[in-house]
């Protein structure tokens, strides 16, 4: 089954995922401070950026000004050539997918009904959009005979993966996401926060998320945008958000100290992609093999130490999907690893690729 | 009950006068009630001042407001009509409003954010959202105007309300039992026909699950 749409291309009023705030600011009439002060960004195609910061921070503002729910007061966004606001709104809103925290299904529609809401905006055919529905529901992880249901007959988190299908129902470039899972019970969170970075990576959409969730941005992000009252403060990867804070609100926002954290930002297979390169190094564990855990490649450094202090063993072995050892790790490693500040970030779509 | 027996042809004609007095000023009301009531969900500030108005035009006793209408008017149809649309906005509206204004605001984000146009937002959305609220509102203009609509017998309207006055004058109190049984019959049909037809409008919004 292929993800892409075939008839809609020519219609389309911006053909980039690329996105470029140039000096944004919005002033709501009722308030005299800026709500999103001076803001410039540049956002690569593809890239999965969130907008993190607290309440009244403007993250949600920004946001909401990419498909012209909010007009800037000042200053330009521009997505691939195309100056948004030269554009026909309904166009533009129709070309980027929107999820909101409340979901905001329409109740009296069913699953199928409210998935094809923007395809049927579009007219596209009938054949066309049963298919692509079909597809969606797939691509959410909903069985199929979901399609006759309504909104008040689903979970919150089933919910929410609808909205995720109609959101993307029409291919859209560029996916608006308000705070999605925040109303989500913690399981369902961590469920839909996986499927998301799995449907990132597959899809390759750009993908602006706001969320006020710390641990949440550092696990989805590209990059992050930190937003305070209004002003960008720092523009980077989790990692370098971690490792370098430019200042003491980045630095108590993201927990700096916090050693955990940053382990948890690294994948195994980095380290031992690092071990490889110093070909000079030599095992020096001498415990009996037998008895040494396993760990998978694919995790990261937090399970790592968490797994060394649990089992008290000296060393882990470290072993691909097909139980290939590739390489040991050990407290010595991590020590050396967080010391050297070269942290390598993992991976995402690596990680996801089974 | 012997006098309805024989009269039926004339009880008859009196009910479907009636009726048709009921279904001309529904339309009227709706007419004018859904875009007053679409213009209140959307200016707000208007609200309380409109609702006022209609408010107190609803307080007028309906025998002096179709005698202060007939210099305007004159006598017949045409002033019961415009009295009845009167009294019936503050039914309607009120209820059309309170449809319109509590449909979820995050559902009404998601059409805009979709890039669905007003239009397109008011037909898909909110129209069939707000719409067991209208029936409501409709319901109760339509047992208002059957009610009231026997005093308009009164200014030469006609309608079943035409036997409870002759009645009245001749003493007959078989004619006005018959015009009061008459009446009753077309309130309770009426009542049961909208209500058939709200549940199914709510059943509707609420999805297969909502049993009533």
């Amino acid at each position: 089954m292929t993800y892409a749409s075939s008839n809609t291309q020519e219609s389309r009023v911006t053909q980039s995922g690329e996105i470029f705030f140039d000096d944004v600011s919005k002033t709501f009439e009722s308030e005299g401070v800026p709500a999103v002060d001076g803001v410039s960004l540049q956002v690569p195609a593809g890239d999965l950026v969130v907008f993190l910061g607290p309440s009244g921070s403007g993250k949600t503002t920004l946001l909401k000004m990419v498909n012209r729910l909010y007009e800037p007061s000042k200053g330009k966004i521009w997505i691939g050539n195309e100056d948004i606001q030269g554009l026909p709104i309904n166009d533009l809103r129709r070309q980027i997918g929107y999820v909101i925290q409340q979901v905001g299904l329409f109740p009296h529609m069913t699953v199928q009904k409210n998935i094809s809401v923007v395809p049927r905006l579009l007219d596209w055919d009938k054949g066309h959009i049963q298919t692509r529905v079909e597809m969606l529901l797939d691509l959410t992880g909903l069985p199929d005979s979901y399609l006759e249901r309504y909104p008040n007959q689903l979970s919150g988190g089933e919910q929410q993966r609808v909205g995720l299908a109609r959101a993307l129902a029409a291919d859209p470039d560029i996916l608006l996401m308000d705070e999605p899972f925040a109303a989500l019970d913690a399981i369902n969170r961590e469920r839909l926060q996986k499927e998301l970075l799995r449907l990132h990576c597959k899809l390759n959409k750009t993908i602006l998320f706001v969320t006020h969730d710390v641990e949440e941005a550092l696990l989805l992000a590209d990059k992050i945008a930190v937003l305070r009252e209004g002003k960008l403060v720092q523009y980077d990867t989790p990692i370098a958000l971690v490792t370098r804070p430019k200042n003491s609100f980045i630095e108590e926002l993201v927990g700096t100290d916090n050693i955990l954290r940053r382990l948890s930002l690294v994948s195994i297979k980095s380290v031992i992609k690092a071990q490889a390169r110093e070909s000079s190094r030599k095992m020096t564990h001498t415990q009996k093999h037998d008895n040494v855990p396993t760990i998978d490649l694919e995790g990261d450094l937090r399970s790592a130490l968490s797994l060394l202090l649990s089992s008290g063993s000296d060393y882990l072995r470290v072993v691909d999907s097909s139980g290939k050892e590739q390489g040991q790790i050990g407290m010595k490693d991590l020590k050396e690893m967080l010391a050297s500040n070269q942290l390598v970030e993992k991976n995402k779509c690596d990680e996801l690729s089974d | 009950m012997s006098y309805l027996i024989n009269n039926l042809d004339l009880v008859g004609k009196l009910f479907l006068q009636h009726l048709q007095l009921t279904l001309i000023v529904l339309f009227f009301a709706l007419i004018i009630g859904i875009p007053l009531g679409v213009a209140l969900a959307r200016i707000k500030w208007l609200q309380g001042p409109v609702m006022g108005v209609l408010g107190v035009i609803y307080t007028i006793p309906s025998l002096s407001l179709f005698v202060l209408l007939i210099p305007v008017f004159g006598l017949g149809t045409t002033p019961a009509v415009v009295a009845l649309t009167a009294y019936a906005q503050l039914l309607l509206v009120r209820n059309w409003l309170v449809g319109l204004t509590s449909i979820n605001p995050a559902v009404l984000e998601a059409a805009r954010g979709m890039g669905m146009s007003g239009w397109q937002r008011f037909w898909q959305v909110e129209f069939p959202l707000a719409l067991p609220m209208l029936l409501v509102g409709v319901r109760l203009v339509v047992l208002s105007s059957i009610g009231i609509g026997t005093i308009a017998a009164f200014i030469n309207a006609g309608g079943l309300g035409v036997l409870l006055f002759e009645g009245v004058i001749t003493a007959n109190y078989n004619k006005i039992f018959s015009g009061a049984v008459a009446v009753t019959v077309l309130s309770l049909t009426a009542n049961y026909g909208i209500r058939t037809i709200e549940r199914r409008a709510e059943r509707s919004i609420h999805g297969a699950q909502v049993n009533h």
